[in-house]
């Protein structure tokens, strides 16, 4: 079984990630499902209906607003990263967080490696699914690696220019 | 200049820490290359065609005499005895080895300095006017602000991986001497009528393979809201710029694309969650980082126009070189005096680690123990004594930095190019030199007066060939180096892209093109109109009829 990184530690993965190409067919009643947000969109009210947990999950070029409103739908978001160095999703998780005040978890997904983990930590990721070759217990290190940081962000409304002391 | 408090000495270090790490981790193979890559290029660190080059940062090109020894003691200790400064007021090292950079950075971190984000795509140095604080046609002294830039684009979780490199300039004189509408974000402080400091705020410039001048989208933003201003312009370039072709990745194309007004309107509607929020500037935090750039102690002084007309009469050099290499200061009795980096036969920036060292030495004793760089890859010593000058110029020959020739034909603005970088097409620094060779009379290079000749060994445009007034792009032609020429570039206030002159020439050529095109605006100038100003009047045909014509 696969483990994340949740709130700084490693749990084992509960969720299933449905793939882009899923389709209603088939979806269980009762597992907790991240769902492609088309797949979403299409059939929001039936898997709503379901008793399993729901969470939802975007591309790098999906954009959050076209859920904006429907957040309270999900306990999971979790947002793709083709790769590392895609960073379209830390604008998404910090207006997620800040913006739209979502308090569920907002998972990181895709080419997810230790260092970029604490950037992410800071605009608002709280859960990383780290690929797979990777050793999650070596990424806990990245959280600590600052600190001190200049700028407001999702971890730190403000700015260390009104916190200097 | 900003000195630092325990928060941003602990940032460093633990980026030290971090990095050390990092490149251990690469070299045990627990990192990959291509994973490996963008973390090091953060930090500064090419892998070059000989070695891995290493550019340090100095924000807003400002350097006390301790961090400048540090370069010296970094260049003899790592590379081969010298360093390089680059046209956006950095140092880069050619030589060090991989293995060795952590220790680079530890030894930078003792003097406050790093490497953070001189490469990669996130928000760079930001560059200003070499002369701010001291120029006389100064109304804002931008050093704050590029501070408060500074620490607010330091690892800022947001816009560390942005489509492409992110370039800020400040400018807040008269004269736009940071080129700020070729950046990505110019700003331009200004005061509005009620004497409220604020910011005229383009966007989208640049040169690289698409040249822009960029489009002021904020005619007045005020100072509070800088910050919030900058990420909300930084998030919609983040979620919209384009990330599928790097060539077309830069807030340039995406401005372009939607057009300046709708780009404004995206910010805009962005800004408006941000604006008021807790980035919001205070007075409290302007005036903290304000104090770290008050005047130094200046002594009441007259100027001495009279004894140095003196000494110019007498000394045909030195009058040479106070007419080129001395900048007017707004404090009665100082000048700024630029170093030129640029005697012909040295690489256009160049410097060794004992110039480095004598450099120091010159501020402690001349200029209040600091120096800047300019993006013209030239050093300056900002508050001389006039009644030193004469002094000064004598140790500045001897040191090699006298050459009077800033501001003209040979203060050549030069790429390190195909000698030392892997991505360049074409050599640029023996094209600078056999144009050196070519105008080696100086009275004739007074004559000729300022102009601005930049080359860059390929598109990516370091040496800023656009905004020549006579610009040079090595191209690759069939596996052979060849010359592109263009003419008509600016990066001042009047800000234009040159335009290409013709087909593209050989190296050993490139001399006599030169030659050719000074020729025509010698023979077409107006009294005390500059070769800018001759093109302009008459257009690119007659340069090209002189370059081009059939050699009988």
């Amino acid at each position: 079984m696969q483990r994340i990184i949740k709130n700084g530690q490693l749990v084992d993965e509960t969720w299933h990630l449905l793939p882009k190409d899923a389709t209603l067919e088939g979806v269980s009643n009762c597992d907790d499902l991240i769902v492609p947000l088309g797949l979403y969109v299409e059939h929001s009210s039936a898997l709503k209906a379901r008793d399993g947990g729901l969470g939802v999950w975007l591309e790098a070029g999906e954009e959050i607003e076209e859920i904006a409103d429907q957040l309270d739908n999900f306990q999971v978001i979790a947002l793709n990263f083709p790769a590392f160095t895609d960073g379209r999703h830390s604008s998404t998780a910090y207006m997620l967080r800040t913006r739209y005040g979502y308090k569920g978890e907002v998972r990181a997904i895709g080419d997810v490696l230790r260092d970029q983990l604490w950037a992410l930590h800071r605009v608002g990721f709280d859960a990383f699914a780290l690929r797979e070759d990777k050793d999650p217990d070596d990424a806990l290190k990245a959280f600590s690696e600052f600190n001190e940081v200049y700028q407001a962000s999702a971890d730190q409304p403000q700015p260390l220019f009104r916190r200097r002391a | 200049m900003y000195v630092y408090d325990s928060y941003d000495q602990d940032i460093i270090e633990s980026r030290v820490k971090q990095f050390r790490d990092q490149t251990r981790r690469y070299l045990a193979g627990e990192l990959s290359g291509e994973e490996f890559r963008p973390l090091r290029l953060q930090n500064g660190l090419y892998i070059q065609r000989f070695a891995p080059m290493l550019r340090v940062a100095v924000p807003y090109g400002l350097m006390s005499s301790a961090q400048v020894r540090m370069m010296a003691k970094i260049a003899r200790d790592y590379d081969k005895g010298y360093a390089h400064i680059s046209t956006r007021q950095n140092v880069q090292f050619n030589w060090p080895e991989l293995e060795d950079v952590p220790e680079i950075l530890a030894e930078l971190a003792t003097v406050q300095m790093h490497a953070i984000q001189t490469s990669g795509n996130c928000i760079r140095n930001t560059t200003t006017d070499q002369f701010a604080g001291v120029a006389k046609d100064e109304l804002v002294d931008p050093r704050p602000w590029c501070e408060i830039i500074r620490q607010w684009s330091t690892f800022h979780p947001e816009f560390s991986h942005l489509p492409r490199k992110f370039k800020i300039a400040v400018n807040g004189a008269v004269s736009d001497r940071a080129a700020i509408e070729v950046h990505d974000i110019g700003l331009e402080a200004v005061k509005n009528e009620a004497g409220e400091l604020g910011f005229r705020v383009s966007v989208g410039g640049g040169l690289g393979r698409t040249p822009i001048v960029g489009s002021f989208i904020n005619e007045f933003l005020p100072w509070q809201h800088l910050i919030t201003y900058l990420d909300a312009i930084l998030r919609v370039y983040n979620r919209y710029g384009r990330r599928d072709n790097k060539y077309k990745a830069r807030i340039k194309i995406l401005v372009k694309a939607l057009t300046p007004e709708v780009f404004a309107e995206r910010v805009n509607a962005e800004w408006a969650h941000l604006k008021d929020g807790p980035s919001t500037l205070t007075e409290a935090e302007v005036a903290r980082v304000a104090a770290h750039f008050i005047d130094p102690a200046y002594k009441a002084l007259e100027d001495q126009a009279d004894a140095l007309a003196a000494l110019r009469a007498e000394h045909p050099g030195f009058d040479r070189w106070a007419s080129r290499n001395v900048f007017a200061h707004k404090k009665p009795g100082y000048a700024a005096v630029t170093l030129s980096l640029k005697p012909t036969g040295v690489a256009p920036g160049d410097v060794t680690d004992k110039q480095l060292d004598a450099i120091a030495d010159l501020a402690d004793r001349y200029s209040f123990s600091e120096v800047r760089n300019s993006h013209n890859q030239n050093i300056i010593l900002a508050d001389v004594e006039q009644s030193q000058l004469f002094t000064l110029w004598g140790e500045l020959r001897e040191l090699g930095f006298a050459t009077p020739n800033v501001g003209l034909l040979t203060d050549i603005i030069c790429c390190p190019g195909g000698d030392f970088c892997s991505l360049a097409n074409a050599k640029s620094i023996p094209i600078a030199e056999a144009i050196q060779r070519r105008f080696d009379d100086l009275d004739y290079l007074f004559d000729i007066g300022n102009i601005d000749l930049n080359i860059s060994g390929c598109m990516n445009a370091c040496g800023h060939h656009h905004v020549g007034h006579i610009g040079i792009l090595g191209v690759d032609k069939k596996g052979q180096e060849f010359y592109q020429v263009s003419l008509g570039g600016s990066s001042g206030r009047d800000a234009s892209l040159a335009q290409i002159l013709g087909p593209s020439f050989a190296e050993k050529d490139m001399a006599d093109v030169v030659s050719k095109i000074i020729n025509v605006y010698v023979e077409t100038r107006t009294d005390e109109e500059s070769f800018l100003d001759t093109f302009r009047r008459v257009g690119i045909d007659p340069f090209k009829e002189r370059v081009y014509a059939a050699n009988h």
